[in-house]
């Protein structure tokens, strides 16, 4: 027992967490953007690992690290472009081309990688983002070294939460796309083009998945591999029904998993191996499970989520 | 009420091969209302489409206080101030009743809704024209007359001069329906034009004050309200003279089916209480009521889906159990459910798998549908029942309201049913299914079959009933002969006011 509070008591566990968090909070947030548009994007995990993969190699060839956000951001949007044209303009099952971005999008990943960079034993590396202690908060007793010591994109993942809350809350934008994927008859006959609207929340949501993707190589770890992104994507699509599609929900929904996430590794340490470690890896997808059960039940469903419109047909 | 404010001229679309529009020329002056009346098919929803951008018309223009509309573009219908109340109503549930109104009506680059001045707004609007709602209830919770409130306080909050309604009393009851149109005469009293589409010949001339018919596409005729009666527009709409047939004397047989003191309890609320009836072979008996009532437990418990906590069902002689599905398509009981679309059929499989659903045994053969068998026996029945528009492969879907109603009609009474549970079989239908489907009632009836009819529709339940009762809040009123009622009492009995006179009048 005292072993659980001293891990939770270390300001370790909750920088690991926020570490943990931003590149689930990205891709949530992106997938809730677009979901909020009636399409549902399970591209998402190979536009993460495509992110990861380009950010990485523009800072490998000499780019600054923003620009390698940068460039993930409009890969990732060139990726939801894709998306958009095959759902929102042809009509296509939005599963079944969400898989097909999935898999190509790993797969060019992997090809542009070693197109790109000899193959060699130890994978090369970039200099990543410096975590920036946040002057004055930074100085409190625990609360500093484990919320405010972090590095640029953890900060800004967090505030694009709140930027993208209130977009879709408090403004014209966010109600007209909000209207797109509850009824995209409805915002038609009010004047507002809602493919329009779905091709930007699409592709606006990709870009902040490639995002999502560039954090782990440009800031959690400092080299790419083809599956580093291990299913994370997977993961922010049952984190935006966890949140029931709201952005702040997506934030804490995204910190609770990777609470269960950072407080498994530690908490593999602590008991050094008198139970099998893999059991310790499941701990933070059953509990995902489990929340989701709870929150999920209660949640509204975009109305028009995954139901191509055709202007005129009913 | 001379100045123009709208002028449709010389308008023509073509689907395909199917001239919906054929060169149509209208127009609405200012504090007018006009009904577009037709048939289903007429062209009446082509031509507002094409009014509000929905459609691009292949020749003719539309244009609003002299200045020509763009085609195709709603956004300019919108802004030169032509509202438009969709049948299907164009409102997301999740979102509030203030959010639906103000979707599109500000700059999409705003950096902030004005959320307090669109509340005002429409609270102003809702309190000109007694449309009183809550702007910040979810519009999902609100009931069908409420959301069509709000559709219309939609277009009123564009600012609309202009009001297009599309079939606005098909989901109404007969009392929304009424408070409907007294709101709509109050707006032509403030200034706005109206235009309302509708098949219902009463309506039509208790509101308009002039009439369009439509008919294949074509405006056949144009009548000031005063001027015109129900038979003539009836007439207009549907080519030739149509009657809805009369009954005649009913011969009751023996008594096929008797509820003792039924009651329907459901999520702990009874919705029938202690009901008796009795349906004798050969006649129908007419239940009226306003919907809402407790006809679709009715319904439910006739056809096996709901079932009884208290109370005895006799059928043919025999005190029966609780009843299923199956067993009630096995004993005979044939059924129109009230909801055709959602009840009725399905929508994506094609005529003769709708045909032959219900005994998807019959049509078996070593565990394999009988496909044969089946187009065969749709086939029988289209031909029977003069089902038009499709083939036994096409989609059920793609049939007209009337049509799917003359289908499902067909595969139960092409068996010859010993009892006929109908609910609301003409809601939606308009004046030529109307007829057709009752012709095909009291045909089954004159063959024996006892008829179950649930209905609000006064005229339809005097027409087609031998004997009535009404229903009310689950509660059955004592039988009355057809002969004995006018529609003032029957309108007093749906209202529940039957305790003190039962005694004279039950049969």
């Amino acid at each position: 027992m005292s072993a659980l509070m001293d891990i939770l008591a270390s300001a370790g566990l909750w920088a690991a967490v926020l570490r943990i968090a931003t590149p689930l909070i990205l891709g949530t947030l992106g997938a809730l953007l677009c979901e909020r548009s009636g399409v549902l994007n399970l591209g998402i995990e190979g536009i993460m690992t495509f992110g990861a993969m380009i950010g990485w190699l523009a800072v490998y060839n000499g780019a600054d690290l923003w620009t390698g956000i940068l460039v993930a951001a409009v890969a990732g949007g060139v990726f939801g472009f894709l998306h958009a044209v095959l759902t929102v303009t042809l009509g296509l099952s939005q599963h079944v081309s969400g898989l097909g971005v999935t898999l190509f999008a790993s797969s060019f990943s992997y090809y542009v990688f070693r197109l790109m960079v000899p193959v060699a034993g130890t994978p090369p590396t970039v200099e990543p983002f410096q975590p920036i202690a946040i002057p004055g908060l930074s100085d409190l007793p625990f609360f500093g070294p484990a919320f405010f010591t972090q590095t640029p994109p953890t900060y800004l993942a967090i505030l694009i939460a709140l930027i993208l809350a209130y977009v879709i809350f408090r403004t014209p934008l966010g109600l007209a796309i909000r209207m797109a994927g509850e009824n995209p008859h409805a915002a038609e006959a009010q004047g507002i083009n809602p493919m329009a609207v779905r091709y930007g929340a699409v592709i606006a949501g990709s870009a902040l998945m490639g995002v999502g993707g560039a954090f782990l190589t440009l800031s959690a770890f400092n080299s790419f591999f083809p599956t580093m992104v291990q299913g994370r994507g997977w993961i922010c699509i049952a984190l935006v029904v966890f949140a029931s599609w709201r952005p702040g929900r997506a934030l804490l929904g995204a910190l609770l998993f990777a609470f269960f996430d950072g407080f498994q590794l530690r908490l593999q340490t602590a008991l050094n191996g008198a139970v099998p470690y893999q059991l310790f890896l499941m701990i933070p997808y059953i509990l995902s499970i489990v929340a989701l059960a709870v929150m999920a039940r209660r949640a509204r469903v975009p109305q028009a989520l995954m139901q191509p419109y055709r202007r005129g047909e009913r | 009420m001379s100045e123009a404010v709208l002028e449709i001229s010389g308008v023509s679309k073509r689907f395909g091969t199917n001239l919906a529009n054929d060169n149509i020329s209208l127009s609405l002056a200012k504090g007018e209302i006009v009904a577009l009346l037709g048939e289903n098919g007429a062209g009446k929803t082509t031509l507002m489409s094409i009014l509000f951008g929905h459609y691009v018309p292949d020749t003719g223009k539309v244009s609003v206080m002299g200045e020509d509309l763009p085609p195709g573009k709603p956004r300019a219908a919108i802004r030169a101030g032509i509202g438009m109340v969709h049948q299907h109503f164009s409102l997301a549930p999740n979102l509030t009743v203030l959010e639906n109104v103000m979707t599109g009506t500000e700059s999409l680059w705003s950096l902030a809704s004005n959320v307090s001045a669109a509340r005002k707004k429409l609270m102003a609007i809702s309190g000109r024209f007694g449309l009183r709602v809550d702007p910040d209830a979810r519009l999902g919770d609100l009931s069908v007359g409420e959301q069509q409130r709000v559709e219309i306080l939609k277009a009123l909050y564009n600012d609309a001069r202009i009001l297009v309604l599309d079939e606005p009393t098909a989901v109404l009851t007969n009392i929304e329906a009424e408070k409907l149109f007294s709101t709509l005469k109050d707006m032509a009293r403030q200034g706005l034009s109206l235009i309302f589409i509708s098949h219902k010949l009463d309506e039509v001339m208790a509101t308009a004050d002039r009439i369009v018919v439509l008919r294949g596409g074509k405006l056949v005729a144009e009548r000031k309200a005063a001027d015109t009666s129900k038979a003539e527009l009836a007439e207009l709409m549907v080519g030739r003279a149509v009657h809805r047939p009369v009954r005649d004397a009913a011969t009751p047989g023996e008594t096929v089916l008797e509820a003792v003191g039924v009651t329907v309890r459901q999520d702990g609320v009874d919705r029938l209480k202690a009901v008796d009836f009795h349906l004798r072979a050969g006649e129908v008996l007419g239940i009226i009521g306003v919907s809402g009532n407790g006809q679709t437990v009715l319904a439910q418990l006739l056809s096996g889906t709901a079932q009884r906590s208290a109370g005895d069902l006799v059928l043919y002689g025999h005190g029966i159990g609780d009843l299923t599905v199956a067993e009630a398509v096995e004993a005979g009981i044939g059924r129109i459910p009230e909801d055709r679309n959602r009840e009725g059929a399905i929508g994506e499989m094609a005529i003769w798998e709708n045909a032959v659903l219900e005994r998807i045994q019959r049509f078996s053969r070593h565990g394999l549908v009988d496909r044969r068998a089946g187009i065969a026996f749709a086939k029988k029945i289209i031909e029977g029942f003069d089902v038009r528009g499709g083939t036994p492969v096409s989609r059920i879907r793609l049939l007209s309201g009337g049509n799917m109603q003359k289908l499902i009609l067909g595969r139960n009474l092409i068996e010859r049913p010993r009892i006929l549970l109908a609910a609301q079989p003409a809601r939606g239908l308009d004046e030529g299914a109307v007829a057709a489907v009752h012709e095909r009632i009291l045909e089954a009836r004159r063959a024996g079959t006892a008829v179950l009819l649930i209905s609000e529709d006064l005229e339809e339940v005097m027409a087609l009933a031998d004997r009535i009762q009404a229903i009310v809040g689950g509660r059955l009123s004592p039988p009355v002969k057809a002969e004995d009622v006018d529609a003032r009492r029957l309108g007093l009995m749906m209202a529940g006011e039957w305790e003190k006179e039962q005694v004279a009048h039950a049969v």
